[in-house]
């Protein structure tokens, strides 16, 4: 197997917008894509007419109550008589919506390319959950009707007893973004919470309780992508597009490890071999991975090779990944304090990434001089994961 | 826009289906059968370990699964690989495959579009929900053809084309759809056959509007290199490709012309530095889900500035001078979803392999309420 030995175009991140993450915005999908939009071409001092292409990015059409979500977020997404297409893994959909605009430009078919991802929850009644009840195969699974925080609660549990992990060490993620979050002027749910907090929330599904899920929530996030001469002439400070790396592990999620994410190991592995990346926990300066749950932050760290199996959790005890930590991860306070729209938040972590290289992330700006980051999303059935490495 | 890079290959082609009902597999039965098919046309490649990354095109509406994309990658081999879904037709799939390749991520790609649409009780109610929520579905249509009738009456009146024009083109394709493996509603009809028939929406009768059906297909693509390995000479060339979004909002989107196509088909013929497509394509398959589309298509792709003067004059039929949906087009093959501009494709290849033809134009629409056109230059190397 081939994965991607060399690089046609250097391609970099030259703007970046988001819209407040909040539940029930009352704005409709189209205007927040815009919204995000307009902000990242704004930064990137780049009008529409300037973009090539568009490429959308949004999980479940039935969250938003539209059928071929792309083509109705185009006209929002400033797709207007221009190339559009969007991509679609599931929750891991903000990340990959990211890599697409990088081969859109490396692949030499476009030179300035705006992604846009959005994705509102709110509109689902009664709750976001009934959406998920059609996620299953629809023979061997739907007629039990399981509930997505269930599964979850399966893959937490097994975390925990294959390494003998306790719920307080893993509350501690919650604990840290929340409080990461109140830097951050997007963020839905920053809080200075207290791990006890944590565990006397209500039981969700054990030992899923209330604080260890990020929220229902609506959003937009937007990039602008250029290739390497365009972008040195819109900025000094371009961050590069040096990796990224995808996998779909298969559909058959009872079959699989429930205690590694083996399809991140996979996509990081593609994206750190083409960053040049030998020592990820050497190398990586600043890291967003996906935590829809705390344990999911842990779960994430050690599949992207940023901490062995089973030690994420010591690690974080020691500080290893708080702001001012040797590998600061989630610093924009991630999807438990920022939100989760869910592609929205993918795309989200890597505008967090972009600003920390960029050094223009205010008061979310970790404390160590950073040069190389890393944002990864998950998504489908315990199955997708998608990472993009950025260098400044 | 950029320069085009690395021209790519189509290694090989897999279909199934291609009837109104196919009980006898699910879709992913039916995608594992046109991926194994495709796998051999390939030059008996392996999955596994021959092919880079893999594309699904599908949408989640369509196959009453939300993240219908956890269905992707088993039955085309792509678990623990690259594998992802772009939900457009599948002539964007292509359009990704190519990046991939160019941009070095892979070299050999293999792309997935299917449709099951026989697993859908209520296909009007789902077509209806792609409407805007709040300017377009509000109304409650009765029919979800209503905006292929205003288009029609507006691209009728402004390039002087009438009902039997639109009856032509129906016989022509339904006729030439006989000469097809995949036509089901193929069938030797006369222009007064579709002129007798009543309205489903003025101007467009039953007849006029192309019938849904399951299918499957897999293209494999490679670099032009890779594909010179395995197959010497025995490929087709993409020579060039485009794809475009007019508008998604009915209000703001040009009615009556198919601009989608314009903008599309030039970015394509510009990376095939093509400059009169009438005169370089040999044949050209084109969306014809509504018959005024096939017309209209070929006015946005600069083929014919009086399409209902040329198809008077025969000039479209499979004997005239510039061959249209010389296999039948949607008309009589049938929409299989996603897979539409794939099945066109597949007509375009089929009529390469047989020798009749070097150069096609390959065009898609999305369908109603969409104005995306999807466009690719395919030929002999």
């Amino acid at each position: 197997m081939k994965v991607n030995i060399y690089l046609n175009k250097r391609v970099a991140v030259i703007g970046a917008g988001l819209t407040l993450f909040r539940r029930r915005l009352l704005e409709t999908p189209q205007e927040i894509a815009w919204e995000a939009a307009r902000k990242a071409l704004d930064e990137a001092g780049l009008e529409l007419r300037d973009i090539d292409c568009v490429v959308i990015g949004s999980a479940p059409d039935a969250f938003d109550g539209v059928h071929m979500k792309g083509e109705y977020l185009s006209h929002g997404s400033g797709g207007i008589r221009k190339p559009v297409s969007r991509v679609f893994v599931g929750g891991a959909t903000g990340v990959m919506t990211a890599i697409a605009g990088w081969y859109h430009v490396a692949s030499g078919l476009c030179q300035r390319v705006l992604a846009v991802a959005e994705e509102k929850m709110s509109p689902s009644r009664p709750h976001p959950q009934a959406i998920f009840k059609y996620i299953w195969d629809p023979i061997l699974e739907k007629p039990l009707n399981p509930n997505l925080i269930w599964i979850f609660a399966m893959e937490m549990h097994r975390y925990m007893a294959t390494y003998g992990i306790k719920k307080e060490d893993i509350a501690l993620v919650s604990v840290k973004n929340k409080r990461n979050a109140l830097n951050n002027p997007y963020a839905q749910l920053g809080a200075n919470i207290t791990v006890e907090d944590v565990l006397k929330s209500e039981v969700l599904v054990w030992p899923v309780q209330l604080l260890d899920v990020s929220p229902v929530s609506d959003g937009a996030a937007a990039i602008v992508l250029a290739s390497e001469d365009v972008a040195r002439r819109y900025t000094d400070t371009p961050v590069w597009v040096e990796g990224v790396g995808w996998t779909l592990d298969n559909t058959e999620w009872p079959a699989r490890d429930l205690a590694y994410a083996r399809y991140v190991e996979f996509a990081a592995r593609m994206a750190y071999k083409m960053a040049g990346i030998e020592r990820p926990n050497k190398e990586i300066d600043v890291v967003e991975p996906y935590d829809p749950f705390d344990y999911k932050e842990l779960h994430h760290l050690e599949a992207l090779q940023l901490a062995k199996r089973g030690e994420a959790p010591k690690l974080l005890k020691e500080g290893v990944f708080d702001i001012d930590g040797d590998i600061p991860s989630s610093p924009s306070g991630g999807l438990l304090g920022v939100g989760n729209p869910i592609a929205a938040a993918g795309l989200m972590k890597v505008v967090s990434i972009y600003w920390q290289l960029k050094g223009t992330a205010g008061k979310m700006q970790v404390k160590k001089p950073v040069h190389t980051g890393l944002a990864q999303a998950w998504g489908d059935l315990m199955q997708a994961g998608t990472v993009i490495v950025m260098r400044n | 826009m950029g320069s085009f890079l690395e021209r790519i290959a189509i290694l090989g082609v897999g279909w199934y289906g291609f009837r109104p009902t196919t009980p006898e597999v699910s879709f992913r039965e039916m995608v594992f059968e046109a991926a194994v098919r495709a796998y051999q046309d390939a030059g008996d490649i392996n999955p596994r370990s021959d092919v880079d990354s893999f594309i699904s095109c599908q949408e989640d509406f369509w196959e009453g699964i939300s993240i219908s994309d956890e269905f992707a990658p088993d039955q085309i081999g792509g678990a623990m690989r690259p594998t992802m879904t772009v939900t457009g037709d599948s002539l964007q799939g292509l359009v990704h495959a190519f990046m991939h390749i160019n941009s070095g991520v892979a070299d050999v790609v293999a792309v997935e579009a299917h449709s099951k649409v026989s697993d859908i009780l209520t296909l009007s109610d789902i077509i209806k929900f792609a409407m805007d929520p709040i300017y377009v579905r509000s109304i409650e249509p009765k029919n979800f053809h209503f905006i292929a009738g205003l288009d029609a009456v507006k691209f009728m009146e402004r390039k002087g084309i009438t009902r039997e024009d639109l009856a032509l083109v129906v016989e022509k394709n339904k006729r030439a759809g006989l000469s097809s493996p995949r036509a089901s509603y193929a069938s030797n009809i006369s222009a007064k056959d579709v002129l007798d028939k009543d309205f489903i929406i003025y101007p467009l009768s039953e007849l006029d509007i192309a019938p849904f059906v399951d299918g499957a297909i897999v293209v494999v693509v490679a670099s032009e290199d890779v594909a010179k390995k395995i197959k010497k000479d025995d490929y087709i060339i993409i020579k060039g490709l485009g794809f475009a979004t007019d508008s998604s909002n009915i209000e703001t989107a040009d009615l009556g012309k198919a601009t989608y196509m314009r903008v599309a088909s030039d970015m394509a013929y510009k990376m095939a530095g093509i400059t009169s497509p009438r005169s370089y394509f040999d044949s050209v398959f084109v969306d014809d889900r509504y018959s005024y589309k096939e017309l209209q298509h070929l006015e946005g792709l600069k083929i014919s500035e009086e399409p209902s003067k040329d198809l008077r004059e025969g000039n479209f039929s499979p004997q005239g001078e510039i061959p249209v949906n010389p296999l039948g087009g949607h008309l009589a093959k049938g929409v299989p979803l996603e897979a539409s501009g794939f099945s066109l494709l597949l007509d375009a290849i089929d009529y390469i392999r047989q020798g009749k033809i070097e150069r096609a134009l390959v065009a898609s629409w999305r369908g109603i309420p969409t104005f995306t056109g999807s466009v690719i230059v395919v030929e002999k190397p």
